[in-house]
This record gives structure tokens, C-alpha cells and sequence, in this order.
């Protein structure tokens, strides 16, 4: 009766077979991958760009096509900028010390700028930001230098850049960078303040200061940089230095007493010099004068007593006060508008509003614009201004203003309104913290989330043809947009999985910001008051932000709060200055001025009964100050005080000095909160043979799931897991410099772990022939640290794992058992520690710039280092990789644990680059940040740009991935029972069929 | 398997346990030649692994240097000294003892330290009182020594402390573990003999003397960084397992999509073909098995 024939498929089997295949579509479309898609770009990351605190700018605008503005930066950045959206049409970031000085545009299509104390001309391509030609000037002494970009508008012809600084001057061709003439005014303390060109003429004038008491005009041939003249004179009260060119044959400069004006007229080597005293200019004379570099003609501009004084400038002895303007303003620089006119702008701050006022040199009492315009308190007062005119339709001169604040934030500014704004104080973060969001309030529902069902089940509908590949390129454009906009990342609300936070910034200008992990937008910011300058404090210096207030258990009801902490001035001792801000909010809470300075900060793991963290401030006398003061929190640090050790770091002196605090002895209230240090230990380097290159310490709140770690053959090592470890790298002070600098025989390295409490040292390595940089990350009970091997002419990487032996006994069940072990007794750090030390050295290709490790939750997933590379990515390496017990031919049991086999150096995959095709550039530092998720780490790197992203460095084995279609498993379980249905029904109809036949 | 193992586990303990002083006592006769051998060692190259290590934190390994021990020969114009200062709670530091030590030059001009001895001045009544008060506070007992020790007249000093409570026990037995680096002492490790308990119990000692350990530590050589030949690399493996990330297995990958795949493909094998010799008059599979199947994918 066995059928032997073959059949046609049934419906049923026909049915299976769809929904196997359907099944098996769904579980490739869910399949756990380690790298990136390319559309999976921006989901889960972001990537800002910035260009930070705005230096110069050169607005090119004459000709038709783009708008923009150039500008070079405090970040070493030089950009272009769409002047009409504020985007960043390219940039380059030069290097960390190659500080720009000046910026211009030559010939129309370059720019050309002047960098490391007037030593290196760029020219750039002014479209695309190539760069066209490099040079370096031979500059015996970097000082302070400036460009001339001859400003005649014969293009076609090979224009001179003119460079100068200190007593030489370069021509350069600005075709190509080469140096057409250098003429060394061979004069002793020369000081060339201005030089400038004559209109039409073949002849460049400079004029400086010899000493402080001599004037010198030199005319210098334009072409062949000989010169033609030269005349001197001396002015017997002398000069301070500042000057300011009004005509062409007239400088007016500051005397030696800043208590006059100098009026210096020259012609045919006449220079002759005249005294006017401020007193008699100016109607209240009195305190500090500068005089503002305007180059304006006819103008002067003097800043007495943060106010600031236009003079009028008529003849060589004749000037008139125009109008004086209180402090905060700024003053642009004189913009041509035709050949007889010039115009320049004044900004005036008035609590909340602007005042733009421009004048021309016509009509010094009246102004051919005036504009008002709101601008929020947040930004602090006007540090900057840049204009540039066009042509309005009714054929009058139109005004922008390209205006810097004092959060370094850039703003464009046209008929009154703000045009665009740019947070560009991003690109200088000092400090990163983090601040969950609150907690969804009840009652919010989906569909308020969602809009409606309709647009819900279309989304899906969309997702599942993007799955089934049906979709069109438009349709997978919609579903990318869907995706980037996805309302459920960037909710204001605390998610299960603990991905969306706020990340909290600090930047230099003292402004704190509040960014939204989902797509990195500025929830709330703040420019702190105490962090201003102010009268008291001239100097402001933002230092670090800590976590102030985390409530969950007893303060719920109120929202989290961080420190910011900084300093008047740069000095160690300067006094301090504290700021608790409002997480939620953003609103200053407290804000005080500390008595004592700021030396070191250091937040307990203690919180008083409202959960304000337990900060001690250590001053520059070695005093520590307890904060919050109220006597809660005293209570709650008497009982841990005994136990509160803590050291520092003197890199100068070459020492590490380890502490315990004590009670001051006399107990005047007002002292409470004043504790003395007592030195109990201290370890001095050698200082000709090692100087502290680096220290580094684990993180405070990392978290290491299980102290023992299960070596292959079932064997139970025991990690030394201390949060005292303290390491440290010195090199020989040879080889202290640059690579290349000293001979291997030179260069050591000395590594060392040391116990913070005791200490001890734990373990001491030295790497011969290897020098600095060095880079270090602590975790767990291991250390990695980067160098570079003379040797070798390669990058090393190194790893230390330690490992506690006094707990090595504890392997047999029945001690565990019987409770005979002592895996319960408390660590003392005074015990003599009994550890065992595993290292291993490899290769590894890059330069690095920082290193870090991922944080999870609970401490299960395993590590990646993170390292930010020289090219300013950040490249994820497995812990793995870094292991010491690598060996060539690991044995079964080992390659079973995941032992890699040995290899001399370290592998970079593409794909494990977190920034995938982006570059944060100018990267500075890493953070990790636990998502609740165990699988996933939230990291969040800065340096001029930000990028952020989540990873999972052993994928994520506890969830789904975010695009996992739903709709489509819902979709695939209705066909399955449904079909289910279908094939019960037909069978029965079947059967019955059978039956009477 | 686990008590086999266990027994196993047992056994070897014992064994160590019963070896471990019979190494001890080798690690005691040789521990000075250690010493020379480290040395030694920086041109030789010896492994990475300690040796003075204690296996055992209650059997101080290293050996044992009583006052006695001061060799005569402290003319000898090589030797140097050096003294340990104590506090005792007060503001000043006091003199406690003296090292002595023999510095050995080397050819290529470096000189080092070896064969510290040491000796402890006794307590006196004063002290003696201090040190019980510190040990009523749970107060930290610290001692220094200069940190170049041929110019002991500079200010650097090495300071060491630790809880006056760890060190008695029979005597007051210290620990100290001196790390140099040529003729400069970078950091005293000081310390009880063994653990130190916590909570910290007041005890007082049987004797009112100290008895000390001491030992020389230099720095160790790290492991050069292994190299293997390029071609080696590449004729093994190609570009594999250098550049390729760890790769898991098959199923250590997939077995979770697998899992209701493998079920799928169950179904679809058996239960399919059921279905067929259901639809082929075979009435014995039941629709209700299949929906189960299903309910499971």
C-alpha cells in the first residue's frame, strides 16, 4: 500500500513550507551581529560637530554663490561656515599646539592661516578646505606675529602674504608658499607693531618700537623687500608698547605712564611726537588704560576702567572725545564700504537686550543702524564681534554681525533677529557626569506616544516590507526616517532599559549643559554665575562636575542635582568656588564662594539622610573640608572616618604621599567641618632615574560581578580586586621628551601597582628600552597600559592581572562547605598581601590618545578597552586579546575557556571601530556609562566634537535588537493558527468526504 | 566526578602542606643568594615570576634577621648605614633602629644594595607607654627612613605606617619590604609579619621586643614582548587568526535562533510528512499534536 510515486505538494505542505521559510526570514532578520550595518548608522549613535570659541573670522561674501564666513578657533580650528544656516561647510583641526594666530583670505579662493607663533602659513582651498600649500618660516623665536593679505583686489597677479613678527619680516607667494623675500631688520628688541600698504603703491610701511623709548618707520619695497628708507626717532618719557595706527602717517600710542596719548606723525623721515594728556580728553580720568587694536582710521578706541572711550582723531595735536560706552560691549573692526568710507560696529549689553549700533567714520555722532534684539541670560555677555555688510534691495548698506559670547557659543544676527546659533562651548568640555531621567508618570499612554494607529500600522507595515525586501528605495528612505526620529528614544522619561539619559557637561567658558542621550540635543543649559567673571573673581576656572543628589529611596520626590565645582584663578591656591545644580532643570540650587582653595576633590561613597553626597575638599594647606555641612553629614562621616584614607600625587617633587585624617584639635564650631592631614606613608621616586608619567586608578563605581575567575582544568584563581589600586608609570627623565629623543639604553619604564592605603608597593616592572607617552586603564584587577619600545621602533601594550593567593586554598568544595574558608573574612589592606602577578606585553599599531573601559550594570559582560586612536576614532579591543595567559599552542581545556592563541601584537578589525566612519575630532577622553541593560554600555566621547553610541561587548545576548519587527512575529502567529484553522477545517471536510465514500 | 575531584584536590593540599616547609626551608638557605641572583638576573633574564613571594602568609618565608645576626664587619668600607626613625604618635620622629647594608658597585657604574641586616634599639619605658596608648587609639605607628641613603642628611624621607594593633602578636613582629632602585629607597613596605584581622582587637604582646623581617626588593625585568616571524604568521594561517576577531562556534553562535528553527525544521520533517500520510487516510496523526507544534515555533 506504500505509495511510491511521487506527488505534487499538498496545501498543507505548501502552507508549512511558507511558514517555515517566513519563520526562518524572521530569525535572520533578528540575528545578533556584532558590527554596524550601513543603515544602521545614527540609531542608536550620534555625532556632533563643533568648532569651538571663535578667534577670527573672515566673511567672503563678495562674490556670488555660498555665502560664508571663515573662521580659526581657541580649538586650533579652522572652518567655513554656510553664513545663511551656520553649518560647517569643512574644517581642519590643526594640532594641539599649533595655536592659529591669524586667518585671511588671499587671492579670493585661499585661506591662508598663520599658526604656531607665526612659524607655519597654510593655505587652504576656499571651497573645499584642501590644503594647498604649506610653509615653514624660519622664526628664531616664537612671539607674537601677524599676517598681511594685501587687500588689492588684482587678482590674476602673484599677491605677497606679508608675515611678521619680532624683527623679521617674510614675503610669501600666496600661489604657491614660497618665500619670495625675508628681510631681518637686524635692529635688538625691534617690535613691529603695524604694517600696512599705502594706496598703490609698490611700498609697505612698518612701524615699531626699538626698546621702550624709540619709534622706527621703515619703508620696505614691496617687491624685493629691500628697503628704501628708514627713520628714527626717540621720545625721552618712553613708550608702553601700544599703538594704534590713524592715518597713514599717524600713530597714536601710549606712553610709559599710560597717563597720555602720543600723537606720532612722520613724513619724508620727519617723525615728530606729541604729548596729549587723558586727563584733559577724557572728562573722569582715572585707573587702568589700554588702547583697543581698531584699525580704523581717524579713529581710536581707549578702554579706561571696563568702559570704553572713542577719540576722534583730526590732526597730529588735535583729537576730540566722541562718546564713551560702559562696560560689556564689544567693538568690531572697521569694515570698508566703499573707498572713503568705513563703518564699524559697537554691541552694548543691557541686562537682557543688545544694542548694535554702526557707525562710519562720516559721521561719528549719528549711526547708520541701530538694532535691539532679546538675547537669553544664558549666554552670558558679548565677547566678540565680526561684521560684514550687503546690499539690501532698496540699494542701502544691510548689516550682519557674527557675535561670540561668553559661553563661546556663535550667533549670527540680521535685521534684528537671531539668524542661527551655534553651542560651540561644546567643543571644550572639561568634565562629563550623567543623571537618569525621571521616572514616566502614570497615566501617559501609548497613543499619545504613538499619534494614532493608523500612522503605527503603517510604520510596521512599512518595517515589514523593509524586512521582506519588497520595499522601493523611497520606502526604505521612509523607514530610515521612522527609524531616526523614532519618538522612543528620545523620550523625557527614564526607559527600562536604561539607555536614554542625560549626560551633563562642563565646558571651559563655565557653562553646564544637559544632553539628551537619544539624539544629543541640549535639554537645558546653563552659564553658571559663580563661573563668570566678575569683580571678586577675575579668573574663573571650571574644573570638575560630580553627582551631588541621586535620590531613590528617601528624597524621591526630588530631582537629582551635581556639582560643579572650580576655581578663582589657576593657581593651587586660589580660592574655590561651588555650584549645585538642578539636573531637571537646570537652575543654580546654591552657589558659594569657597573660603579655601581647591587642591583635590573627592566624593564619598557616604550620602547624608536627603542623599547629598559626601564630597571632602582637600585645600593647598592639606586641610579637608567636609561637604554639605550640616551635622547629618558630619554624623555620617565620624562613623567612616577611621577608615577614610586618601593620597596625591606630586608630579613636580616626584612623591606620592599617602593620608588618614584627624580631628583639629581645638573645636571651634566654625571648624567643624575642618579636618587635618596626617601623612602615613610616602613613596619617593629617584628623581634621576624616574619622573611620573602617568597615574591611574579604577573607576569608583565599577562593578566586578565575581572575584573568582575559572581557569581552565576547572581550577579556581582569585582576582585581587581592591578599589586602592593605584597605578603608576615613570619613565627615566632622558627619555621624559618625545619619542626619538633618547637611545634605548636610555629609556625605562617602570609600571607599579600600588595599595592607596598602606602604601605597599605591590608589584614592580620594569620595560627596558620603552618610553611615554604613556596611556593607562585600571579595571578589576588588571591594568593596561600603552608605551612606546625603542627596541622594537613599535607601540607596546602591556597588561597586568593580579591575582589574591591568600584565597588561592579556598578551591575545595569541602571547606566551603564546612564554612572553613575564608572567603568572608574582611580584607584589611594592612594584611601582607600575598598576589600573584601575570603579565604579558604585545604590539600594537597605533598611537593612542586615551584609553578606557566599558562599565556594565552588574560586571557580567566582559571588557572592551576602548582606545581613541591618533586618526581620533575609537577602536573597541577585546579584554580577551589582552590576556596574559595567552600562550601559541593553548590546550583544549584553554581554548575552550576562550584563551586566544599568542600572537606578538594586537589585531585591529575594521568593524570594531564604535565611530564606524566618523572622526571625533580633537578627541580628548571617554566615558562609559552602565546602561541597566547588562549587555550594554553607553559611551560618550568628546574633544571638538561629540560622538556618542551604545555598545555591547558580547552582543547583546539579552534583548532583542531595536528594529526586531514585531508586526511581523504578531503577523507570522495570526497566518501560523489561522492556517492552523484553515487545514483543521479541511481535513475534517476531508474525512468526512472518506467516510462516505 | 565532584568528590573524586575534591580527593584529588585534598590529596594535593596535603601534599603541599607537607612540602611546603621542606621549600621553605630551601627558600630559607637560598634567599640570600636570591638576592645576588636577581641581580643577576637583570642580565640573564630570568622568568617573571617572583620567587620571594610567600606562599603562605603566616610562615614568613623570608629570612629571619635578628639583632644578633649584625656582622662585625660593619668597617667593612663598603657597607652603609642608615637609621629608622619612628613615631609614636607625638610630632617628632625618633630614632629605632639601623640598617646596615653593603653597596656593590658595578662595571658599568651603577651601584646597589645588598645584604641588609638590621637592628631594632629596644623599647624604652617611654615608648613603651606610647606604643600601648596607640594601640588603646587603634592609632597608625609610622617609621621612615631616607630615601637616598648615602646622603641622609636630605629632606626626602620614605614614610611606611600601619595600624599600631596589627604588629603585636607573641613580640612585635614587623614585616619590612624595601623597594630600591640602586642606592634610593623608593618605598618601605611595612607591616605585621602576617594578616592583619578586622575588626581590629586589642591584644598586647607576650614580649615587649621587636622582631623583624626584612627584605631587598629591585624591580623586575617585565617579559619581552614575543615576536614571531612575519611569515611564520602568514604561512600558518594566512590572515587568520592574527587579524580575525574570536570567532565562536557554530552552535555557541547560534543556538538560540536555532533553537525554534531546529523545532521548525522538526516540524517540518515530521510532522509534515505525518500530515502527509494523515491526508492519505493515515488518521493516527492528531491536528492537535500539530497545533501544539505550532504553539511551540
Amino acid at each position: 500500500m506504500g505509495s511510491s510515486h511521487l506527488r505534487p505538494p499538498t496545501a498543507m505542505a505548501i502552507r508549512a513550507r511558507l511558514g517555515f521559510v517566513i519563520l526562518l526570514l524572521l530569525f535572520f532578520s533578528a540575528t545578533l551581529s556584532a558590527a554596524l550595518y550601513e543603515d544602521q548608522v545614527g540609531l542608536a549613535d550620534w555625532h556632533h560637530k563643533y568648532i569651538g570659541k571663535v578667534k577670527h573670522a573672515v566673511f567672503h561674501t563678495q562674490k556670488t554663490g555660498r555665502k560664508r564666513v571663515v573662521v580659526s578657533t581657541e580649538e586650533n580650528v579652522v572652518a567655513s561656515l554656510d553664513l545663511r544656516t551656520g553649518f560647517i561647510f569643512w574644517r581642519n583641526v590643526l594640532g594641539k599646539n599649533d595655536d592659529i594666530d591669524q586667518v585671511d583670505i588671499a587671492l579670493g579662493k585661499y585661506v591662508v592661516t598663520l599658526s604656531s607663533g607665526g612659524s607655519i602659513l597654510r593655505a587652504w582651498n576656499l571651497p573645499d578646505g584642501q590644503m594647498i600649500w604649506e610653509s615653514t618660516l624660519p622664526v628664531s623665536t616664537p612671539s607674537k606675529s601677524s599676517l598681511y593679505v594685501p587687500a588689492n583686489i588684482n587678482v590674476g597677479k602673484d599677491n605677497l602674504i606679508l608675515v611678521f613678527g619680532g624683527s623679521s619680516i617674510h614675503a610669501l607667494s600666496s600661489m604657491d608658499g614660497q618665500i619670495v623675500w625675508r628681510k631681518e631688520l637686524s635692529i635688538d628688541s625691534l617690535e613691529i607693531q603695524q604694517i600696512f600698504q599705502p594706496h598703490d603703491s609698490d611700498v609697505i610701511n612698518a612701524v615699531g618700537f626699538v626698546g621702550s623709548s624709540e619709534f622706527v618707520v621703515y619703508h620696505i619695497s614691496y617687491r624685493t623687500g629691500e628697503v628704501m628708507q628708514q627713520s628714527k626717532a626717540s621720545f625721552e618719557s618712553g613708550f608702553c608698547g601700544e599703538a594704534s595706527l590713524v592715518f597713514d602717517n599717524l600713530v597714536v600710542a601710549l606712553d610709559a605712564s599710560k597717563s597720555s596719548l602720543v600723537s606720532i606723525s612722520f613724513k619724508n623721515e620727519v617723525i615728530n611726537f606729541h604729548q596729549i594728556n587723558l586727563s584733559d580728553l577724557v572728562p573722569d580720568f582715572s585707573g587702568k588704560v589700554t588702547l583697543l587694536p581698531l584699525k580704523f582710521n581717524g579713529m581710536l578706541a581707549i578702554e579706561i576702567a571696563s568702559s570704553i572711550h572713542l577719540l576722534r582723531v583730526k590732526g597730529a595735536n588735535e583729537l576730540e572725545f566722541v562718546e564713551k560706552i560702559s562696560h560689556p560691549f564689544a567693538v568690531s573692526d572697521a569694515l570698508p564700504l566703499s573707498k572713503e568710507q568705513q563703518a564699524f560696529a559697537i554691541l552694548q549689553h543691557e541686562e537682557s537686550k543688545i544694542h548694535f549700533k554702526v557707525k562710519s567714520d562720516n559721521d561719528l555722532r549719528n549711526e547708520i543702524l541701530k538694532e535691539t534684539i532679546q538675547m537669553d541670560s544664558h549666554r552670558g555677555n558679548i565677547e566678540k564681534v565680526f561684521i560684514n555688510n550687503y546690499i539690501r534691495t532698496d540699494r542701502t548698506h544691510g548689516f550682519r554681525f557674527l557675535v561670540v559670547m561668553e559661553d563661546h557659543s556663535l550667533l549670527l544676527i540680521q535685521q534684528g533677529e537671531i539668524v542661527w546659533t551655534r553651542e560651540d562651548g561644546l567643543a571644550s568640555i572639561v568634565d562629563s557626569t550623567t543623571s537618569e531621567l525621571p521616572v514616566e508618570k502614570e497615566g501617559v499612554s501609548v497613543a499619545e506616544v504613538e499619534h494614532n494607529l493608523f500612522e503605527w500600522l503603517k510604520g510596521h507595515l512599512l518595517k515589514l516590507k523593509g524586512t521582506l525586501m519588497l520595499a522601493s528605495p523611497d520606502e526604505v528612505a521612509a523607514i530610515q526616517a521612522i527609524r531616526l526620529k523614532s519618538s522612543e528614544k528620545n523620550k523625557m522619561t527614564r526607559d527600562h532599559n536604561g539607555f536614554r539619559k542625560l549626560i551633563i557637561v562642563l565646558t571651559r567658558a563655565g557653562k553646564v549643559l544637559a544632553l539628551h542621550t537619544g539624539d544629543g540635543r541640549v535639554v537645558w543649559s546653563v552659564l553658571l554665575p559663580a563661573l563668570r567673571r566678575s569683580e571678586t573673581c577675575g579668573n574663573p576656572f571650571a574644573l570638575r562636575v560630580y553627582q551631588w543628589q541621586v535620590p531613590h529611596h528617601h528624597a524621591m520626590h526630588e530631582n537629582p542635582s551635581v556639582l560643579v565645582v572650580g576655581r578663582c584663578g589657576h593657581g593651587f591656591d586660589a580660592p574655590g568656588i561651588f555650584s549645585i545644580v538642578d539636573s531637571y532643570t537646570g537652575k543654580v540650587q546654591n552657589s558659594l564662594m569657597l573660603e579655601h582653595s581647591v587642591s583635590h576633590i573627592m566624593p564619598l561613597p557616604l550620602t547624608d539622610s536627603t542623599e547629598q553626597r559626601l564630597h571632602l575638599i582637600i585645600d593647598a594647606k592639606l586641610q579637608a573640608h567636609l561637604y554639605p555641612k550640616n551635622s547629618d553629614s558630619l554624623k555620617h562621616f565620624f562613623n567612616e572616618m577611621p577608615n577614610i584614607y586618601w593620597y596625591l600625587v606630586e608630579v613636580e617633587k616626584n612623591k606620592i604621599r599617602g593620608y588618614s585624617l584627624e580631628n583639629k584639635a581645638e573645636l571651634d564650631t566654625a571648624e567643624e567641618y575642618v579636618f587635618q592631614a596626617k601623612e602615613l606613608w610616602s613613596i619617593v621616586f629617584p628623581s634621576e632615574s624616574e619622573k611620573i608619567a602617568v597615574t591611574a586608578t579604577r573607576k569608583m563605581n565599577e562593578i566586578v560581578h565575581t572575584q573568582a575567575k575559572v581557569v581552565a582544568d576547572q581550577d579556581v584563581m582569585y582576582k585581587y580586586i581592591s578599589k586602592n589600586i593605584l597605578f603608576v608609570a615613570t619613565v627615566a627623565p632622558k627619555a621624559a621628551g618625545e619619542i626619538g629623543s633618547a637611545t634605548p639604553e636610555e629609556a625605562l619604564l617602570y609600571a607599579y601597582l600600588i595599595d592607596t592605603v598602606s602604601g605597599r608597593i605591590l608589584h614592580r616592572v620594569c620595560h627596558q628600552g620603552a618610553q611615554g607617552p604613556v596611556h593607562a586603564v585600571v579595571s578589576e584587577n588588571w591594568v593596561v597600559y600603552h608605551y612606546f619600545n625603542l627596541r622594537a621602533h613599535r607601540y607596546e601594550m602591556s597588561v597586568i592581572e593580579i591575582y589574591d593567593q591568600s584565597r588561592a586554598d579556598n578551591k575545595d568544595v569541602w571547606k566551603l562547605v564546612l564554612g572553613k574558608h575564608n572567603l568572608t573574612v574582611p580584607v584589611s589592606s594592612y594584611s601582607r598581601p600575598d598576589v600573584m602577578v601575570k603579565s604579558q606585553s604585545y604590539f600594537f599599531t597605533h598611537s593612542v590618545k586615551s584609553m578606557a573601559v566599558t562599565a556594565t550594570a552588574k560586571g557580567i559582560t566582559s571588557k572592551q578597552l576602548l582606545i581613541g586612536t591618533i586618526g581620533d576614532q575609537v577602536l573597541a579591543l577585546d579584554k580577551r586579546f589582552l590576556d596574559p595567559r595567552r600562550s601559541v599552542n593553548p590546550t583544549q581545556s584553554e581554548k575552550e575557556e576562550g584563551i586566544i592563541p599568542l600572537t606578538d601584537s594586537l589585531p585591529i578589525v575594521p568593524q570594531s571601530y564604535i565611530t564606524h566612519s566618523l572622526q571625533v575630532e580633537g578627541l580628548r577622553s571617554m566615558v562609559t556609562i552602565p546602561a541597566k541593560l547588562e549587555s550594554t554600555t553607553l559611551v560618550f566621547s568628546y574633544g571638538v566634537d561629540l560622538f556618542f553610541t551604545r555598545i555591547a561587548p558580547s552582543r547583546t545576548y539579552d534583548s532583542l535588537t531595536e528594529d526586531f519587527s514585531y508586526a511581523l512575529l504578531l503577523i507570522t502567529i495570526v497566518v501560523l493558527v489561522a492556517a492552523i484553522f484553515v487545514t483543521w477545517a479541511l481535513s475534517e471536510k476531508k474525512e468526512l468526504k472518506e467516510k462516505w465514500r | 566526578m565532584g568528590e573524586g575531584w575534591c580527593r584529588g584536590r585534598s590529596l594535593a593540599l596535603f601534599a603541599l602542606v607537607i612540602l611546603l616547609p621542606i621549600w621553605i626551608a630551601r627558600g630559607f638557605r637560598s634567599d640570600e643568594l636570591l638576592q645576588d641572583d636577581e641581580e643577576f638576573g637583570l642580565e640573564g633574564g630570568r622568568p617573571a615570576a617572583d620567587p620571594e613571594l610567600p606562599t603562605n602568609p603566616f610562615r614568613p618565608p623570608i629570612r629571619r634577621k635578628p639583632d644578633l645576626d649584625l656582622p662585625s664587619g660593619s668597617a667593612d668600607s663598603k657597607s652603609v648605614q642608615f637609621s629608622l626613625e619612628h613615631n609614636l604618635g607625638a610630632s617628632e620622629f625618633s630614632p629605632a633602629g639601623t640598617f646596615t647594608a653593603r653597596l656593590k658597585s658595578w662595571s658599568h657604574g651603577g651601584q646597589t644594595l645588598t645584604k641588609l641586616r638590621f637592628s631594632r634599639n629596644a623599647l624604652t619605658e617611654e615608648e613603651k607607654g606610647a606604643f600601648e596608648r596607640l594601640l588603646k587609639e587603634d592609632g597608625h605607628y609610622t617609621i621612615r627612613v631616607p630615601s637616598n641613603v648615602l646622603n641622609p642628611s636630605g629632606e626626602d624621607y620614605v614614610v611606611s605606617s600601619v595600624r599600631a594593633r596589627c604588629i603585636p602578636r607573641e613580640s612585635l613582629d614587623e614585616h619590612f619590604v624595601i623597594h630600591t632602585d640602586g642606592v634610593n629607597i623608593i618605598a618601605v613596605n611595612y607591616g605585621s609579619a602576617g594578616a592583619c584581622q578586622y575588626p581590629r582587637l586589642l591584644r598586647y604582646p607576650a614580649k615587649w621586643s621587636f622582631t623583624s623581617y626584612t627584605v631587598l626588593k629591585n624591580s623586575e625585568q617585565a617579559p619581552r614582548t614575543p615576536t614571531f616571524a612575519e611569515e611564520l604568521l602568514a604561512g600558518e594561517d594566512g590572515l587568520g587568526e592574527g587579524v580575525k576577531p574570536p570567532e565562536k562556534s557554530f552552535w555557541a553562535k547560534y543556538w538560540m535562533p536555532s533553537l525554534p528553527a531546529g523545532s521548525n525544521y522538526f516540524y517540518y520533517y515530521c510532522c509534515e510528512k505525518k500530515i502527509d500520510r494523515w491526508l492519505h487516510h493515515m488518521p493516527e496523526c492528531c491536528p492537535k499534536e500539530a497545533l501544539a507544534l505550532f504553539l511551540l515555533c
